[in-house]
């Protein structure tokens, strides 16, 4: 978890991931839907691989680190969403195109870099009436 | 061996806003002024497809039928987000193809007013997290896993390229937006008609680095319509309009192929180049060749990497293409002289229609304060994310 994590710790009932293809845990990552057949990953529910049509997959672990493929500081956003943000793509050590936001780093061109190495870090992104805590993930600056 | 199809008339309304009027009353209007610029009739008419993005189903091409001729003819009402326009086109181009129309009206309407920025859906207030959808997300994620809005969409589009090319960067997406912007005084029909130094464009508030408010679409109000003409048709018709028509070499949509990373940005460039690839390969003509070319400037870096997409620069060199004043009206290559989506206007479902409407009035020689001198070839350029592309290719008829 990073330094945002939460005051209950890790109690499996009252965090819940962002996304289902973000694993919490000890070690949070990112799990995606490896086409059996032609290696292609996607994240989230697959019907069949947009590239070859293969109908199975098998769920794989991705790399936490990669580095900036293409960036934007958005300005202008749903009224929840603190503004600005980075929206990033990122490529991950494994050749995965990830999409989040880059965390811990200033909104500032002259501070982002393409190509600068990133890794996997998450969040308490909010919290529900429940007491439950949604997770997200970004990626950091190495 | 399809016959060929030609542009008998077409007609756009201005690009704006018009509280006054609804959609039906622009569509009406564009179909009207493409009919008498062709000297035909509704009742001549085989085919009639009607494009609208946010009125899809409305029936909007039977309302407009309502109003100019209830005929009984087939009405294609099509949808396909920034291609809206092109696929009513190319709905129409291909029945005449295949034979079954002589005639047909293609029609791009949209009426937008301000709708303010196009982003994904606000996020709503929920008590208990619970995952949903595909990703089962127990919120939307656009603002916390990247961004679902189209500024900065293709800000992204635009800063890949400048991840992957030496001399593209800020400066030069910022440079397409006063041109597009410099072009549009010489158009009455655009939206804005001002021009801005680049200073003003740079220091404009920033939606999505790189791109600022004034690199940015407004939306807006407008229609556009063609009239189309079959090979065996068009020999029927009087001189006057065999010399005015315009002839259309070639005609093309694409959606994206897969790509590794399409999942997570969408690939704007691979499915623009294989539509230009073929619409080369279909017309015969070469980049090098346009006189002129309208293409999807829905924000200032799309701009710059269709420069690359559509082969109008050395691969890697739309920096330098922009740099060197390349795509100005008195430039190599001529690229959005109308004002671009950025300056014009872009009320979506009328946009691949209106870049038609642009290219074939130069063609035509009646342009006006901002005519191409000599403009014998042309191309018409739309993107949609989703995605699909159209690409036609015009030239001059040759008949006097
Ligand atoms: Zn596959």
């Amino acid at each position: 978890m990073g330094q945002q994590s939460s005051r209950w710790g890790n109690l499996p009932d009252v965090q819940i991931p962002l996304v289902d293809y973000l694993v919490l845990g000890d070690e949070p990552h990112l799990q995606a839907n490896e086409c059996a057949n032609c290696g292609a990953r996607f994240f989230g529910r697959r019907n069949a691989c947009a590239h070859c049509g293969h109908r199975e997959f098998n769920p794989v672990r991705v790399s936490d680190t990669g580095t900036l493929r293409t960036f934007s500081i958005v300005y202008r956003a749903a009224p929840t969403i603190p503004t600005p943000y980075v929206s990033a793509i990122v490529v991950t050590d494994d050749g995965t195109s990830v999409r989040s936001n880059l965390i811990n780093i200033e909104p500032d061109p002259s501070k982002i870099s393409l190509g600068m190495k990133v890794k996997l870090d998450t969040y308490v992104v909010g919290t529900d009436d429940d007491g439950q805590e949604a997770v997200a993930f970004g990626y950091a600056p190495v | 061996m399809a016959q060929d199809v030609w542009v008998l008339g077409t007609h756009m309304t201005a690009f704006g806003r018009y509280p006054d009027q609804d959609a039906v009353d622009l569509a009406t209007n564009a179909a009207l002024g493409a009919l008498d610029d062709g000297g035909v009739a509704i009742s001549d008419m085989d085919i009639l497809a009607c494009g609208t993005l946010f009125q899809a189903n409305a029936g909007m091409g039977q309302q407009v039928q309502k109003q100019i001729g209830q005929t009984g003819i087939p009405v294609y009402n099509v949808s396909n987000a920034c291609a809206t326009g092109a696929t009513a086109l190319r709905t129409v181009i291909m029945a005449i193809r295949a034979g079954e129309a002589d005639l047909g009206l293609a029609i791009g309407v949209e009426q937008m007013g301000k709708m303010g920025l196009l982003a994904g859906g606000a996020r709503k207030e929920k008590n208990v997290y619970e995952p949903s959808g595909r990703y089962g997300a127990v919120m939307p994620i656009d603002g916390i896993l990247g961004t679902d809005t189209m500024p900065g969409v293709f800000a992204q589009a635009g800063m890949e390229y400048a991840n992957d090319n030496d001399g593209v960067g800020f400066e030069q997406f910022a440079k397409v937006a006063q041109k597009n912007h410099a072009h549009s005084t010489l158009n009455p029909l655009a939206q804005y008609q001002k021009e801005f130094s680049l200073e003003e464009i740079m220091g404009s508030p920033m939606q999505s680095y790189p791109n600022t408010l004034l690199m940015c679409c407004p939306t807006g109000d407008g229609a556009a319509a063609c009239v189309l003409v079959g090979e065996e048709r068009f020999a029927t018709l009087s001189r006057e309009q065999q010399s005015r028509a315009v002839k259309i070499s070639a005609s093309v949509l694409t959606t994206d192929p897969y790509v590794e990373s399409g999942a997570m940005q969408p690939d704007v460039n691979t499915l623009t180049r294989n539509a230009a690839q073929a619409a080369y390969e279909q017309s015969g003509v070469a980049p090098g060749d346009l006189s002129l070319v309208e293409l999807h400037d829905c924000f200032a870096t799309a701009e710059l990497i269709h420069y690359d997409n559509l082969g109008l620069c050395e691969p890697g060199g739309a920096g330098d293409f922009i740099d060197r004043g390349a795509p100005w009206r008195d430039g190599e290559t001529p690229v959005n002289v109308s004002g671009g989506l950025i300056s014009k206007g872009h009320p979506i479902g009328a946009t691949g229609v209106a870049n038609v409407y642009e290219v074939a009035t130069h063609l035509r020689g009646e342009a006006g304060d901002r005519q191409i001198e000599g403009a014998n070839v042309g191309l018409a350029h739309v993107i949609g994310l989703g995605s699909s592309c159209g690409v036609h290719i015009l030239e001059k008829s040759g008949i006097s």
